[in-house]
């Protein structure tokens, strides 16, 4: 059993579980599942400058922050308590097309260090990746409503054609810079 | 002690998204690559389970555990909806993460300093958001 927890977890055994997801929050507290909100909640509560969108009682919502504060917990149990490879078991495929294409070397990790080391904040490619990637992702979640979790999980479940724009937008977004501008940057 | 259980299921959630490697960078482009199924396996069979549960949730007008009725707000559509769609998708597709997953990794304590940049830049985006959004089309 224990062997089987510290594999990577096949999509059938994962996605049904993160659909439960769903449910579990609106039966134990009637909430709705998305995440982005608590980047807002945070700025509400940190840094609200007199902003309209950032003055509303932030207080309501601890249950979110709650919420990804035990997602962190979780990466912490996941990865470092029942084990991972070194090596995320990605397709031949596309070892080979990283490798021609962005000259990656390491596939070590999460994450490719080539590309998210801090050092590389010294040249411009550090600060796409690392800071206007993350910004791209706090600024688009907002404006769009939503990211993967309240859109695409939590809002295609519950029938909403307004998510089904959004997650076309998420993957016109992606197409275009792993199709178009990544060729460009490398 | 109310704040408990959304501790445990985040927990939980934060475990699934690990162990299914949907935290990582490289599963990302493997997605925007089509090289796989993993990823489409995950969001497609989490979407089927999450619509049969809310079916399920709303046709037994079930209650949640405070004895609240459950109800689900519908989403509204402005041109944001595709306009921040798309580049939150830019952002997804450099980043290998969205939101969930970037906690995520800040748990598992790999390259703690980049995904620290990375979470103060999305919290920058987003209080950028706000001050900008009556500038913004909707």
């Amino acid at each position: 059993m224990l062997e089987l927890l510290q594999q990577p977890w096949p999509w059938y055994v994962a996605g049904p579980l993160i659909g439960l997801t769903v449910p579990a929050l609106l039966l134990v507290g009637n909430k709705a599942l998305g995440i982005s909100s608590s980047l807002r909640h945070v700025c509400a509560a940190c840094v609200p400058a007199g902003i309209p969108f950032l003055t509303y009682n932030w207080r309501a919502e601890i249950w979110n922050l709650v919420f990804v504060l035990g997602i962190a917990l979780g990466g912490f149990i996941g990865y470092r308590l029942l084990g991972h490879p070194d090596v995320v078991g990605i397709s031949a495929a596309t070892v080979r097309d990283l490798k021609a294409e962005m000259h990656l070397t390491d596939f070590t990790g999460l994450l490719p260090r080539e590309l998210f080391a801090l050092d590389n904040l010294a040249n411009w490619k550090g600060w796409v990746f690392l800071v206007l990637g993350g910004f791209l992702v706090g600024f688009g979640t907002r404006y769009a409503g939503g990211c993967t979790s309240g859109h695409a999980i939590s809002g295609l479940s519950n029938l909403q054609w307004v998510s089904l724009v959004a997650v076309i937008g998420f993957f016109a977004g992606g197409l275009l810079m792993t199709w178009v501008i990544y060729p460009m940057m490398f | 002690m109310k704040y408990v259980k959304y501790l445990v299921l985040g927990a939980l959630f934060g475990i699934i998204l690990t162990k299914s490697e949907v935290i990582s960078w490289w599963r990302i482009q493997e997605m925007f690559r089509f090289q796989s199924f993993h990823m489409y396996g995950v969001i497609g069979s989490a979407i089927l389970v999450g619509m049969v549960s809310i079916q399920l949730i709303k046709r037994n007008r079930l209650k949640s555990l405070d004895g609240e009725l459950i109800t689900l707000a519908d989403k509204k559509y402005n041109h944001g909806t595709w306009i921040g769609g798309t580049i939150f998708g830019l952002g997804w597709a450099l980043t290998g993460a969205c939101p969930g997953p970037l906690f995520a990794q800040i748990g598992t304590g790999v390259g703690v300093g980049a995904v620290a940049v990375l979470i103060l830049a999305a919290l920058a985006g987003t209080w950028t958001y706000s001050a900008l959004r009556d500038k913004l089309p909707m």
